[in-house]
């Protein structure tokens, strides 16, 4: 399997989004998404500053903007667990259905309340999105360390992120021999009855897991060899440049004034 | 694509769960992990990290191996019974935050303010769970090769099934979905995705009967910790499978919740309301304050395009003398 690399949604690049610390990314990221989680319900005018927003950093990052916005439409699915506020939330009756029996009510604001939570999770997304597209795994964990995750959790996360390619090839090539393996005549079914084929799936995790496992005890052996005593260690970082704690503290202003704008607007 | 990375419905995206449900569940997950990396430290020591580190990412690639179920659907594995069957609820707590954790972050397999309800469902609720119902049938079953497989394949699915009533009640509590809807939805659906996690780690777990039966000796013993960790896991799975028809029968009472809440969040609103009252500086209409936003963010964008083609060009410039 070829596809470890396409596995990755981040994208090399030299824009100044790329460029810009990871550890000024990840907290304005983190700002923007928790901003958003604040926005009241219904503050359209701010829901498309923000949008501007995500757009224009989208472009400065020069990782196409179809890209962006295709990957950013990821968790709409999950926008019919909210679904019922339309009909559920009272208030003035834009429209009835009749369905299976039932009479379905469409309220003004739960239709509000729908389209809000559909755009504060887009936008949330978006920002995610932009965040993976630009920072690679390592530098976002450095961020996190900085953020106080404890260590040991990085250098788990780390070490996770190092060996995943390794095996997603490993369960690559299980599927490859089990696709290799099934014979099937035109329109039949393959392989045995649902429980057969749950148990070939079953016996592929777990023959995954034990290679896994004592691939670990080797990767825990060459550690050994080079050293290692139990403390995970890296060079120092250099301290944050004063442009990038300008960027922070004026992007993090920003999102305040952007919430109290907000908050304006409801008042 | 993958099918690793397509979005499952139990990883809530962000925007979904209020602010307040989400830092809680936050700071109880927060809880929860700290207490695995203390106790994982004590049995592994300077082993964990590569043991956690291959393991979580052999946890991660497992998610790819599905079967077919019918028309176009699969089953595949989340993997936090597995994991807790082969590992111990501590480190499979650690396993499943690094998996869950990734998702969010590099995938949005599930949101970034979110994770903390994520974690919770997936790397607490469903371990735990896991954990104690294995223990209870495999101790039924006093060692028997039929409690293992038994135990396994019900802790699968009691793992998938308790832990999307969690996620149900996340969703109610926050306003977003109501009871009556979203438990009945999120339970029926995962009583099902449930069937095929158990399948799969049922037979996963035979696969290591038969290769390495030394690694499910779960039931053996792991010390004082692991009775706490039993009696919370099936205080949890009981909570929930209690607590999830109540609330569904009694929407009220949640909507109740969340209106105590809108309440909490209203009470705050003062602060902001020294301001005097008009909609935007100067325009009364929402309307228009919309149409003047939007065309401010067009401007904002059009004028970050236009740089950044700007730079492009010079940067080739450069390139090409």
């Amino acid at each position: 399997m070829s596809g470890a690399n396409s596995l990755t949604p981040f994208l090399a690049g030299s824009s100044l989004i790329h460029a810009l610390d990871a550890r000024v990314k990840v907290p304005l990221t983190l700002a923007f998404i928790l901003t958003v989680s604040f926005l009241p319900f219904g503050v359209w005018p701010v829901y498309v500053l923000l949008l501007a927003l995500t757009v224009s950093a989208a472009l400065l990052s020069e990782i196409g903007l179809a890209r962006f916005l295709r990957r950013s439409l990821l968790a709409l699915p999950f926008a019919l667990a909210a679904l019922p506020l339309l009909f559920t939330i009272p208030g003035e009756a834009l429209a009835r259905f009749s369905l299976f029996g039932l009479t379905l009510t469409l309220s003004g604001p739960g239709l509000v309340r729908f389209a809000s939570i559909a755009v504060k999770s887009w936008l949330s997304v978006q920002a995610a999105v932009l965040m993976a597209a630009t920072t690679d795994l390592p530098e976002m964990l450095l961020a996190l360390r900085a953020l106080k995750l404890p260590r040991l959790l990085a250098a788990v996360i780390g070490l996770m992120w190092r060996y995943l390619f390794v095996l997603v090839d490993e369960a690559g090539r299980l599927l490859r021999a089990r696709e290799a393996r099934s014979g099937s005549r035109e329109g039949a079914p393959r392989g045995g009855g649902l429980a057969w084929r749950a148990r070939v799936a079953g016996g592929m995790a777990g023959s995954l897991l034990l290679r896994s496992l004592e691939r670990s005890d080797r990767v825990y052996t060459a550690m050994l060899a080079r050293g290692y005593d139990g403390e995970v260690r890296s060079l120092p970082h250099p301290p944050l440049s004063a442009r990038a704690w300008g960027i922070l503290a004026a992007g993090l202003l920003l999102l305040a004034l952007i919430l109290f704008l907000s908050r304006w607007m409801v008042a | 694509m993958l099918p690793v990375f397509a979005p499952v419905q139990m990883h809530i995206p962000d925007g979904f769960l209020s602010t307040l449900v989400s830092l809680v569940l936050w700071v109880v997950s927060a809880v929860f992990i700290f207490t695995a990396l203390r106790q994982v430290n004590k049995t592994l020591g300077e082993r964990q990290v590569p043991v956690m580190g291959v393991l979580a990412a052999a946890i991660f690639a497992g998610q790819m191996l599905n079967f077919a179920v019918t028309g176009g659907t699969s089953g595949h594995l989340l993997g936090a019974a597995l994991a807790t069957i082969v590992l111990g609820p501590w480190a499979a707590v650690l396993v499943m935050t690094a998996v869950v954790a990734t998702q969010a972050l590099i995938f949005q397999d599930g949101g970034v303010l979110a994770l903390g309800a994520n974690l919770f469902n997936m790397a607490v609720v469903g371990v735990f769970v896991s954990y104690a119902v294995y223990r209870l049938v495999t101790g039924l079953a006093r060692g028997a090769r039929w409690g293992v497989f038994l135990g396994s394949a019900t802790a699968a699915w009691t793992s998938i099934f308790i832990a999307s009533l969690a996620a149900a009640l996340q969703l109610a509590l926050s306003g977003t979905s109501p009871a009556n809807i979203a438990v009945p939805a999120m339970a029926g659906i995962h009583a099902l995705i449930g069937l095929g996690e158990a399948l799969i780690t049922l037979g996963a777990v035979a696969f290591l009967y038969a290769a390495r039966r030394d690694l499910l000796n779960l039931a053996s013993g792991e010390g004082k910790s692991s009775k706490s960790v039993l009696i919370g896991g099936g205080l949890i799975a009981l909570a929930l499978a209690v607590l999830s028809p109540l609330a569904s029968a009694n929407p009220d009472g949640l909507e109740w919740v969340a209106e105590q809440k809108n309440f909490l969040s209203a009470a705050r609103e003062p602060l902001y309301a020294i301001i005097p009252d008009y909609v935007f500086p100067g325009i009364s209409n929402e309307a228009v304050a919309t149409i003047i936003a939007g065309v401010i963010g067009v401007v904002i964008v059009l004028g970050v395009t236009l740089g950044v083609a700007h730079l492009r060009r010079g940067r080739k410039a450069e390139r090409g003398s």
